[in-house]
């Protein structure tokens, strides 16, 4: 991708909290901080993986910009317009360019719709996208293009394979023409055949029709596959980002490093064996985050400076941006 | 591992009755397990992987489904004939069973250490006092860090990993000759994931146990199996020693499952996903089941059902059910 003047998405310092509230006292006894300052660009056409485990904040920084959430701090540029502030008739405007695609299709689609319904819903609320007598021929199209049978239209999500079901969410995604689209563990739940056929297909997708991805996953290796960019994030924090290649290549935040340590290698005997790194110990509550670096309490490289020192995010060792005071490459992680 | 196999799984074959029809989910399906021997029971939603485990520990959900032909032979004695007392009793020691949701299988309202002590109580007749230092020493091995102070924690005070690790607790309790975990990590995040099945090598290792693992991942089970057995619509497709089975894959849907990974090195290339739907166990085709997808099907395929044989030009234990097993092991990349 060449650079743009002007990235369709500019995150800047995302902050989303939600409030502790005691059901005894019945008030809000504090907040977690599920997003705490996160920053990132998508280019248009672009694709940016978003990995962490769970409670890292990943999904909420998706929900977040698509509106789902309220954002507590910091802006969210679309083609530069910052939709915290837009007034709610161009919200709905600008939102339309920016679809979302879930983990279980299943539940994300009206059992008591057919599929027609399901994809035609959104052109009744934006009736300037297609005219309604194009509905039947544009239905067709769609489904087609996400390779379903277009005579299955009238079909409820029910009749569909969980691979189909996440299709027919592809499908609807694509209905506004968007230019980024959000999945949000879109392949997580799939078998590993169907995955492939998912992946292949968004991967076509966003060649044919120049859209953007915001990708989601815990999967390390589906992220690698179909990112330009990647970004690591912990405790509600991006904790590493560069792109793609470097990334895997050369990783030098400890969490990075660990997680990809972790990856399950299917052909472990065809390459020289892998130091793994164990991590002990599980995130931490979002509630309650450790001081200075939150990675600190399961990182083997802690030293006090971690505890009273936030680390910032950026470059090192000449590399890419990384947010740990003790950063260093560790190669012998990278095979092949 | 020459020995008789502790664990022999003969044409197993269960039914489920259900409002559409009646469902075989399990097939035919035959394997062994042999002493001190790690086995990956693999395969994707409808396989029949753990139907197959719990046929093995006798808690198939009733009056639904039921075993309609088979033997399951533990130790020389088939688990399927033996009275339902008998059958408890064994299922209780020697053989334990971890599955996918830890906090599903605890009972929130008994302390963790009492419900690990209860094995102690239950079946060695120990006191209070000797069943709480018996599971303080399991929850030790299992590596509960503080295992003293969490002793009286309940189940929701432990994170998905450690509840995991109190589940294995339980399961080792009575050192069981066979463990099956189903889907152990599946539920877990990938550093959690590493360190469960790196404590399930350790002690399949330390106490020489069998363990079978269900997993639909293929990558999990890679570095601690010994031998893989793939489920495909309630049969068993292939079968050999892990490594074997991964590199010379002589069934289409292990190659196809191989070409559907993305890598996480080396250059990045276009998937080569499996066509088609997961099978539709109310609906299977005609002779082999895998045929709508497979690009080697021919009309003999249609006609006729492949049975597990060896691997044309392998070595022995590797066997497939395709007809066209020796041409998918030199055309499959």
């Amino acid at each position: 991708m060449p650079p743009e003047t002007t990235p369709l998405l500019q995150v800047r310092d995302l902050h989303t909290t939600f409030p502790l509230r005691s059901a005894l006292l019945r008030r809000t006894v504090g907040h977690v901080q599920a997003v705490a300052g996160v920053s990132f660009d998508i280019p248009a056409g672009g694709t940016l993986g978003l990995v962490g485990e769970s409670g890292s904040g990943k999904s909420t920084v998706a929900r977040t910009i698509v509106g789902l959430e309220k954002c507590a701090a910091g802006s969210i540029l679309f083609e530069g317009e910052d939709l915290t502030s837009l007034p709610p008739a161009r919200m709905r405007q600008v939102r339309r360019q920016l679809q979302m695609i879930f983990q279980d299709p299943y539940a994300s689609l009206n059992p008591r719709a057919t599929v027609e319904q399901i994809i035609t819903e959104a052109w009744e609320i934006h009736p300037d996208v297609v005219p309604r007598d194009r509905f039947k021929p544009e239905v067709r199209e769609l489904l087609e293009r996400v390779g379903l049978n277009p005579d299955h239209a009238a079909r409820y999500p029910h009749q569909f394979s969980g691979g189909q079901r996440q299709r027919i969410g592809i499908a609807r995604a694509l209905a506004l023409r968007p230019k980024l689209v959000i999945c949000d563990e879109a392949v997580s739940a799939l078998d590993v055949s169907v995955q492939a056929q998912v992946l292949n297909l968004l991967a076509e997708l966003r060649e044919d029709l120049g859209l953007a991805y915001l990708f989601i996953a815990h999967d390390l290796s589906v992220v690698r596959h179909i990112s330009d960019q990647v970004a690591v994030m912990y405790l509600g924090r991006i904790v590493e980002t560069a792109s793609q290649q470097e990334l895997f290549a050369e990783p030098v935040h400890p969490y990075t490093q660990a997680l990809l340590s972790a990856v399950p290698d299917p052909l472990p005997w065809a390459r020289p064996p892998r130091t793994p790194i164990i991590i002990g110990g599980d995130v931490p509550s979002p509630a309650d985050p450790p001081s200075g670096c939150r990675f600190r309490t399961r990182c083997w490289k802690a030293q006090d400076v971690c505890a009273t020192e936030d680390p910032a995010l950026e470059p090192r060792l000449g590399l890419h941006p990384a947010a740990c005071h003790f950063a260093e490459r560790r190669t012998e992680l990278v095979v092949g | 591992m020459t020995s008789e196999p502790l664990l022999s799984v003969r044409d197993l074959r269960v039914e489920f009755s259900t409002s559409a029809g009646v469902v075989t989910a399990v097939d035919g399906a035959s394997f062994d397990v042999r002493r001190g021997e790690t086995v990956a029971l693999l395969g994707e939603s409808g396989s029949g992987k753990s139907v197959t485990a719990q046929a093995m520990l006798g808690i198939i959900p009733k009056p639904a489904g039921r075993v309609t032909g088979g033997s399951i032979e533990y130790d020389g004695r088939d688990l399927l004939a033996l009275p339902a007392t008998a059958t408890r009793e064994l299922r209780g020691r020697e053989i334990a069973m971890v599955f996918q949701d830890p906090l599903s299988s605890l009972n929130p309202v008994f302390r963790v250490g009492a419900q690990i002590g209860e094995m102690f109580r239950k079946h060695r007749g120990a006191s209070r006092k000797e069943a709480r230092a018996e599971a303080l020493e399991l929850m030790r091995r299992v590596g509960i860090p503080a295992a003293e102070k969490r002793l009286d924690d309940y189940p929701h005070q432990f994170s998905g990993g450690m509840r995991q690790r109190v589940m294995i607790a339980m399961a080792l309790a009575l050192s069981p000759r066979l463990l099956i975990a189903d889907e152990p990590t599946t539920a877990l995040d990938v550093t959690v994931q590493a360190q469960i099945m790196d404590l399930l090598a350790r002690l399949q290792d330390e106490e020489g146990m069998s363990l079978v693992l269900i997993t639909h991942d293929l990558g999990v089970v890679a570095d601690v199996a010994d031998r893989v057995v793939l489920m495909y619509a309630g049969r068993v497709v292939e079968a050999g020693p892990i490594r074997e089975v991964y590199e010379h894959s002589a069934h289409p849907y292990t190659a196809g499952l191989m070409g559907s990974l993305p890598a996480i090195d080396g250059p990045r290339e276009r998937l080569t996903p499996i066509q088609g739907a997961p099978p539709d166990l109310l609906d299977l085709p005609s002779g082999c089941s895998f045929r709508p997808r497979c690009a080697f099907a021919s009309e003999r395929c249609a006609d006729e059902e492949p049975v597990l044989l060896g691997a044309p030009g392998r070595p022995a234990p590797h066997s497939s059910a395709c007809h066209h097993a020796g041409k998918v092991l030199t055309d499959a990349p």
